[in-house]
């Protein structure tokens, strides 16, 4: 009710000149833009860019801080060893990475998708590590009265009762992941939607701005949908 | 002064100069949780034992289920002597314990992970139907009431069939109705399995309702003071003359020991 009557409202107020076309074009002008977007076939190849970015970006932040969580989780020695280091390295705002990554790894794709791995990868091991800390031992202990032990126990308790704060991990790990590509993108890059972005500030086009606006925030959206879909059946385990 | 059970000819339980303590490691004290405890079950006998809290009586019950380490004396079940948890030891704890990511029936289905898939299947639909939970089999704890929580955590615990079962004061969170249903509910599931049960708890008309014998017990150390035989028929009338005259005399029991030992020594 009230997204359409603002929709209405926008629209309205852009047509009759109320809102200047260059710094707030109609909706259905911004629509128009990505239709145009999508018929010189243009669009795709940047909607795929940023997807292939995220996607790399977050599966390898994501593994990495897997198992990282499980060996700190399993070992109160490397737990002792490592989380420190990871604890200290947390607080360095993740933006501050980018010119040691450029300087690194050069402008192209293994730089930005660094970065995306370095965002997604802090959420899912500090939730995974206090997913594995926080076990009930009560439920260990109901495990081990049914004869449970080692790879049955970790197979039918400690993961279960895990995944829950895991899931949580990877969902905001996902989240980071999509903000940090804009930031990759925006800081060089010739394909992608944050290119669109830039390419609509350095040609005065608003619409183009909200164009990608528009697409990063389906896109964010459809993909953790996917992720949360992918958990559901682990949520109420289907373990047994 | 520990009275000797009467020994049938093989004990399902058997505990002699059972002692534990928990070493405090110089930051504490160490807690003598229990001292010198002798005591036999009979195969098919329902044992309450009542004490205060801190008297030693959970210890107890995790050492012949076999989750606490470390103990000095002998604890057997069937004849061998414990030395950690199994199914044949079935255990209700106060808490439920269910596992929330799995349904009544994988909950019970999870005590019996060594069985083919039928008789799994088959044992599952007894055990669900034995503690009046047929149509509930689909539900997740968190959709049941804590009185049908714990129902499972019994059919859980019965599952495996086990020698023994052990209740650790399994209705202590429980409301006083819902309480006194659920004595009848593991009355008519004793009555239909013969299940040696062991039952801890601190309510002492519990004990008097179930037990075949009860055993009171002190704290600091955790002791047996007494043990007090119940010839009441089943099903037992709480309100009897007989009932009362027994509460009373184990109420005595009680605080004469209390008496006896003060809390706190100057």
């Amino acid at each position: 009710m009230v997204p359409g009557f603002t929709l209405v409202l926008w629209e309205v107020l852009a047509r009759t000149g109320v809102l200047p076309a260059n710094w707030l074009p109609a909706p259905t002008v911004i629509a128009a833009t990505i239709g145009d977007l999508a018929a010189t076939g243009e669009l795709w190849g940047h909607l795929g860019a940023t997807l292939a970015r995220v996607t790399a970006g977050f599966l390898l932040g994501a593994a990495v801080a897997t198992v990282l969580g499980i060996l700190t989780g399993a070992s109160p020695g490397l737990r002792a060893l490592l989380d420190p280091l990871l604890q200290a390295l947390r607080n360095i705002p993740s933006m501050a990475w980018i010119p040691l990554f450029l300087l690194w790894l050069g402008i192209q794709e293994a730089s930005k998708v660094t970065l995306i791995a370095v965002g997604a990868f802090f959420p899912v091991y500090l939730n995974l590590l206090q997913g594995i800390l926080h076990i009930n031992p009560r439920l260990v202990e109901v495990g081990r009265v049914y004869g449970y032990r080692r790879l049955g126990l970790v197979r039918h308790v400690l993961l279960p009762a895990t995944l829950p704060a895991y899931l949580v991990g990877l969902r905001s790990g996902l989240g980071l992941a999509w903000m940090f590509v804009v930031a990759a993108e925006i800081m060089g890059a010739s394909r992608g939607l944050g290119y669109v972005m830039v390419d609509g500030q350095t040609s005065s086009r608003a619409d183009l701005i909200l164009a990608s606006l528009i697409l990063f925030a389906v896109l964010g959206k459809v993909t953790e949908s996917l992720l949360v879909l992918s958990g559901r059946p682990f949520q109420h385990g289907s373990s047994t | 002064m520990t009275t000797q059970a009467e020994v049938g000819s093989v004990s399902a339980i058997r505990l002699r100069q059972l002692s534990k303590t928990y070493e405090g490691h110089g930051r504490t004290e160490d807690l003598v949780a229990l001292r010198d405890v002798n005591l036999d079950v009979a195969p098919g006998e329902v044992l309450a034992v009542v004490g205060a809290s801190g008297c030693g009586k959970s210890t107890l019950l995790r050492i012949i289920a076999g989750l606490e380490r470390g103990h000095i004396g002998t604890a057997e079940v069937g004849g061998t002597p414990v030395t950690g948890p199994s199914p044949d030891r079935g255990v209700v704890f106060q808490e439920h314990r269910l596992l929330p990511w799995l349904t009544v029936e994988q909950n019970v289905a999870f005590a019996v992970p060594h069985l083919a898939p039928r008789e799994r299947r088959e044992t599952v639909a007894e055990h669900v139907s034995l503690v009046g939970l047929r149509g509930f089999e689909r539900c997740y704890p968190a959709q049941l009431s804590g009185g049908m929580a714990q129902r499972v955590a019994i059919a859980r615990a019965l599952a495996p069939r086990p020698g023994v079962l052990l209740l650790d004061e399994p209705f202590g969170a429980l409301d006083a109705f819902t309480r006194m249903q659920m004595q009848e509910e593991v009355l008519r599931i004793w009555e239909a399995e013969r299940t040696t049960l062991v039952l801890v708890t601190h309510d002492i008309d519990e004990a008097l309702f179930l037990g075949d014998r009860v055993v009171v017990m002190t704290s600091r150390p955790g002791t047996v003071r007494r043990i007090f035989p119940v010839e009441l028929r089943r099903p037992r009338d709480r309100t009897s003359w007989e009932f009362a005259a027994l509460r009373k005399a184990i109420h005595q029991e009680f605080f004469q020991s209390r008496a006896r030992e003060p809390e706190f020594q100057i």
